[in-house]
């Protein structure tokens, strides 16, 4: 058992530890379609479940159980001993810097999935038809593979600031020397600086929708592009009459996926800011009062919100899902 | 019906080689519409995005005082001028400096991350099925809630799911770390991937269970070879959440499972004042995640393509 | 068995050749390093320790004790050096785990029933959290309670004490009222180290009649990630002591006097008449605000290219320099004791860090008391031969410190005039001394908010109950 559980220093045990784990899996699963295969007719449900199960399990262990919990924190004191009733949601609403928080994430959710999604798909049509495609790609896909606090301390060299007389250490900043201006603050300057912020965001995100955008593009048949040509369609309105609504589903599934990770997305802020200077967000203030300040019921409550702000993300979604089964 | 679906030969054995034949067809016809502005345009902004990128490389092999007293550019200059700017030092030091090798490092990172790839589009790939074309009751709901789990921020599940594996006694072991990275993947796969399924004609579905074929057979001869592109390119963005995640692998793991991230994030010094050093430890753990993007690169194209025959 | 009982003897030989702590010391840590391979604390085995101090605790052969910390690569080294004397006499493995994110996930781990044995806590307001809103922390067993009576000052005991229990032992200390100059530089220009506060503003006015381009009499900064703003803290703390004395400093992070008094007000002025002033702010770094924005881990480097005079922060610091750079009295860089009012005070800020312990096995209680002991501060000083570490421990031998910085830490800290305060922010709910201050700090810089405001703010975010 032990043998199975730990395997010290040795990388050869390591390594068959991993075969193993993925074996079981795969084992795990065959055993589960073969028992749904068995039956001659088997109910839906079965079979449905059958399917479905392992997930469901698994995220009802991993995340629903724990989210529920968390919802029940949010009514408790700061280490869940004692009902405080909407306490805590009265903090978050009232004092003046969780509102600022609340309307930065609002300012994210509106502003980050849309400008990135657009990018990215602005950038799959351009490449779509380049002869560097493969190299053009790759390098817009390259942040993608820098973890979220090495792509912000990328983007903190960019942004970094020394005053006039004194070498210049950030891009930017030197651009604007270079250009005659007086170095800035940039990072202290509001409400800009929460822009510059959700610019390593996009940077980064860009990658992701311009990937699964590129691929829808592609996938529009050639004859539609041939016949918007005869009808004499071309260039702007080319993308907008024709490729956009092509691939709308794909669109959506990609502006809801980012619009998702913008809520969660803290460890931007916290590395660029720290959240200060009017910058921080929802989920970077979750953060502190869970892990900093030890507020268990205070980061309920901001991570409940979490959940309502992304209601009517759900519900969009829900909406286009049944309008494209119409279409079907 | 669309015409793609007309050039698909043989609706009954979908094959993702037909495709790509007529991908081929399609680039040529692309070729044809292709602007040299729009390429010029391309490569200027696929440039400027990696200006950023480049600053941190030419940063990491700049000694200590450089970094910060002058911009990365300036050793453009300096090279020219023929002074001596670049130096490996701090490579040396997030390669060697250490009580631990950095080849252990890299070791945990696989064995943290390709179970922790394959187990959640396993289970994601058979649930996105079930969602897609099994109509059971509470699908609907279950799909919604499954999508809506997406929000969720892995920060809550800590102590509970950590609390579990304490009772199970696997804390501290890859166990914990697979399944921890399955269940935070789970919402995002499924929605994914049974977005993908559903681009798949209904009617290959439909005339395959008309044969008498049973939900298995169909996932497995037609769902999956349509599919399995597709699965490539979700599994290279789970490679890399992964690849680059610290949070669950410093809560859930221990020192002998801890992967590079860990490592890295150490290289800023106890204080944090290090970044030099930080630069090139983000380099070294980067080497992986693009190699992984290049060499799947193509899957991405050909993948999706093959997975949205529907147009 | 045979092997501890071997080197028990060993041990037990050379206590009696040796001083009266038994302490031998070889070679290695006297040599003069400068610092150039950076850690590399090898030596440690070099000091030995009497092995007779955990015969109580039984046969410990063969047992691990799992330790959590802050302190990673490069300092880690010379903290698993420092417990090999501990590991040769009683065969324990020591476990040591290291995490810059250790203060935010301790929690997580105690509640999911999941703690280290030990734990080295950075701050008393974690180890009063713990205490209080997880209950886990268990109190310290008598050894340790007596080696912390005898090696430590009173005050020391009393930040390990939460509620009239004391919890944990203080580990290594360290000083912070200290300002970074450059020996060569004063001397060139002529300027004396100033032995006064009112000495200080004078150099600091005549320096700045000589400003030119970026250069500035102070530099500072107080951006240190999500922790930003407590080397201001510092600052404010500093000028606290000297400007309205350590018994007011008492009553303020204990709020029996309100975050915004009169007196407090005054000494933020004060230390903003420093730096809130153009003219005296920020050498080589911008204007006033960016102090805000300023690493404080650079923000001391715009000494080395003649753009800054001085720069505050505690000893510590001594080990941020970039490499090659000497830290010595004729070296590039030194520090001076932040002066007081009059020579006659020494009002010093001092913080350091705790053991926390989690369970009560022999092993861990052992080794609980082998960190507080006076053993554990030589060998730690004799496995640290870069130097950039001291403790406030009387049992503590200068002469085992490596660099003539350290021993004048420690020199301060031994000193009978030092009148020691332990970090206010550490010591003050941490919705205070980990957030709303904090926060005060930056807001002050950045958006030039008065010292009313910002001391009212912060007074308002005090828990109420």
């Amino acid at each position: 058992m032990d043998w199975l559980l730990h395997a010290g220093d040795d990388p050869g045990h390591k390594f068959l530890l991993m075969l193993i784990g993925i074996a079981l899996f795969v084992a795990l699963m065959g055993i589960i379609l073969f028992v749904v295969d068995r039956p001659r007719n088997p109910p839906r449900w079965f079979v449905g479940f059958g399917f479905t199960g392992a997930a469901l399990l698994l995220l009802l262990l991993g995340l629903v159980y724990p989210a529920v919990r968390t919802i029940a924190n949010s009514f408790m004191n700061r280490n869940s001993t004692g009902f405080v009733g909407l306490d805590n949601y009265a903090r978050a609403f009232t004092e003046p810097q969780f509102l600022l928080v609340l309307g930065n994430t609002a300012l994210w959710v509106l502003v980050a999935p849309i400008v990135a999604t657009f990018a990215g798909l602005a950038y799959a049509y351009l490449v779509d038809k380049s002869r560097f495609e493969a190299v053009a790609k790759g390098l817009v896909f390259l942040p993608m593979a820098i973890s979220m606090v090495g792509a912000s301390i990328i983007w903190k060299f960019v942004y970094e600031f020394k005053p006039a007389g004194v070498d210049q250490t950030g891009l930017l900043n030197q651009f604007i020397v270079w250009l005659g201006g007086e170095p800035q603050q940039f990072l202290l300057s509001r409400p800009l600086n929460t822009f510059l912020i959700m610019v390593v965001f996009i940077w980064i995100q860009a990658g992701f929708a311009m990937t699964l955008l590129s691929a829808s593009i592609k996938a529009i048949p050639d004859d539609i592009i041939e016949a918007a040509r005869l009808d004499g369609v071309s260039g702007l309105g080319m993308f907008w009459r024709i490729t956009i609504p092509s691939i709308r589903p794909a669109l959506v599934v990609v502006l809801t996926t980012i619009a998702m990770t913008t809520l969660k997305t803290f460890d931007i802020v916290r590395t660029m800011t720290a959240g200060q200077y009017g910058t921080s967000i929802v989920a970077l203030e979750f953060y502190d009062q869970r892990f900093r300040q030890g507020d268990a019921g205070l980061s309920a409550a901001l991570a409940v919100l979490l959940f309502v702000i992304v209601i009517p993300v759900i519900i969009y979604n829900v909406r286009q899902q049944r309008l494209s089964e119409e279409v079907r | 019906m669309s015409t793609v679906e007309a050039a698909t030969p043989a609706p009954e054995v979908p094959r993702p080689a037909s495709s790509s034949s007529m991908s081929d067809r399609a680039r040529k016809a692309r070729k044809a519409l292709s602007n040299p502005w729009a390429s010029t345009l391309a490569v200027v902004i696929a440039i400027l995005w990696t200006i950023p990128t480049v600053g941190l490389l030419v940063t990491s092999f700049r000694p200590e005082l450089d970094v910060r007293r002058s911009g990365w550019w300036t050793v453009f200059g300096d090279a020219l001028a023929g002074e001596g700017v670049f130096s490996l030092r701090n490579y040396e030091t997030a390669l060697f400096d250490g009580s631990t090798n950095l080849a252990t490092y890299f070791v945990n990172s696989f064995v943290v991350t390709l179970p922790a790839v394959f187990i959640p589009i396993t289970v994601a790939l058979l649930a996105a099925y079930g969602f897609a074309w099994i109509d059971f009751k509470g699908r609907d709901f279950l799909f919604i809630a499954v999508f809506a789990l997406q929000i969720v921020p892995i920060q809550i599940t800590l102590v509970p799911l950590l609390t579990a594996y304490v009772d199970l006694g696997v804390n501290g072991t890859f166990w914990a770390i697979w399944l921890s990275h399955s269940a935070f993947a789970l919402p995002l796969a499924t929605f994914l991937l049974h977005n993908f399924m559903k681009d798949i004609p209904a009617s290959l579905v439909e005339a395959a269970r008309m044969d008498g074929a049973g939900h298995v057979q169909v996932f497995f001869r037609v769902v999956l070879p349509l599919l399995t592109p597709a699965l490539a390119a979700f599994g290279i963005f789970q490679f890399l959440w992964v690849w680059n995640d610290l949070l669950v692998a410093l809560i859930m793991g221990k020192p002998d499972t801890f992967p590079l991230t860990v490592r890295v994030a150490e290289l800023a010094g106890s204080r944090g004042g290090d970044w030099h050093v930080l630069s090139a430890g983000a380099f070294i753990s980067m080497i992986v995640p693009l190699i992984v993007f290049l060499s799947l690169q193509r899957y991405f194209v050909r993948g999706l393509l093959a997975g949205s025959v529907k147009g | 068995m045979t092997i501890r009982m071997a080197s028990r003897r060993r041990a037990a030989a050379v206590a009696a050749t040796g001083a009266s702590l038994a302490l031998i010391l070889t070679a290695c840590a006297d040599t003069d390093d400068g610092g150039g391979d950076g850690g590399g604390g090898g030596e440690a085995a070099a000091y030995e320790i009497d092995c007779a101090a955990y015969d109580e605790f039984g046969d410990l052969e063969g047992k691990t004790v799992s330790v959590y910390t802050t302190i990673v690569e490069p300092e880690a080294e010379t903290q698993t050096a420092s417990y090999e004397p501990f590991e040769e006499c009683t065969g324990v493995t020591i476990d040591y785990e290291a995490s810059r994110e250790m203060e935010a996930q301790i929690a997580t781990r105690v509640q999911a029933g999941n703690p280290p044995d030990i734990a080295i806590l950075p701050q008393p307001g974690l180890l009063q959290s713990l205490v209080r809103d997880y209950d886990a922390v268990l109190p310290a067993p008598e050894q340790v309670e007596a080696n912390v009576d005898e090696g430590w000052a009173p005050e020391w005991k009393e930040y390990g004490t939460v509620d009239g229990t004391f919890y944990a032992a203080p580990l290594g200390s360290n000083v912070k009222s200290f300002v970074w100059y450059s020996p060569s530089m004063f001397e060139e220009a002529g300027y004396e180290v100033p032995e006064t506060w009112d000495e200080l503003l004078d150099l600091t006015a005549t320096i700045a009649e000589s400003n030119e381009g970026a250069t500035r009499p102070w530099c500072a900064g107080v951006e240190s990630g999500d922790a930003s703003g407590w080397p201001g803290t510092d600052w404010i703390e500093d000028v606290v002591l000297r400007t309205a004395g350590p018994d007011v400093y008492d009553q303020w992070y204990s709020h029996e006097i309100p975050f915004n008094d009169p007196q407090i007000v005054d000494a933020w002025d004060a230390a903003g008449e420093i730096l809130k002033n153009p003219d005296y702010v920020n050498g080589g770094l911008g204007g006033v605000d960016s102090i805000a924005t300023s690493t404080w881990t650079d923000a001391g480097y715009p000494i080395l290219d003649g753009n800054c005079w001085m720069h505050r922060a505690a000893n510590f610091y001594a080990t941020q320099w970039p490499e090659g750079t000497e830290v010595a009295p004729d070296g590039d860089v030194y520090a001076f004791y932040l002066p007081a009012e009059t020579t006659d005070e020494r009002p010093t800020l001092v913080a350091g860090e705790f053991i926390g312990a989690f369970t009560d096995r022999p092993e861990v209680q052992a080794f609980q008391t082998y960190l507080s002991s006076a053993d554990w501060a030589n060998a730690k000083a004799a496995a640290t031969p870069s130097g950039g570490w001291v403790s406030a421990n009387k049992g503590l031998d200068p002469e085992l410190l490596a660099t003539d910085f350290d021993k004048l830490s420690a020199e301060i800290l031994a000193d009978e005039a030092t009148v020691a305060r332990f970090d206010a922010s550490d010591l003050m709910p941490a919705s205070v001394g980990t957030d709303t201050f904090w926060n005060g700090i930056i807001e002050w810089f950045a958006s030039d908010k008065s010292s009313e405001d910002v001391t009212t703010t912060i007074e308002n975010s005090w828990p109420k109950n």
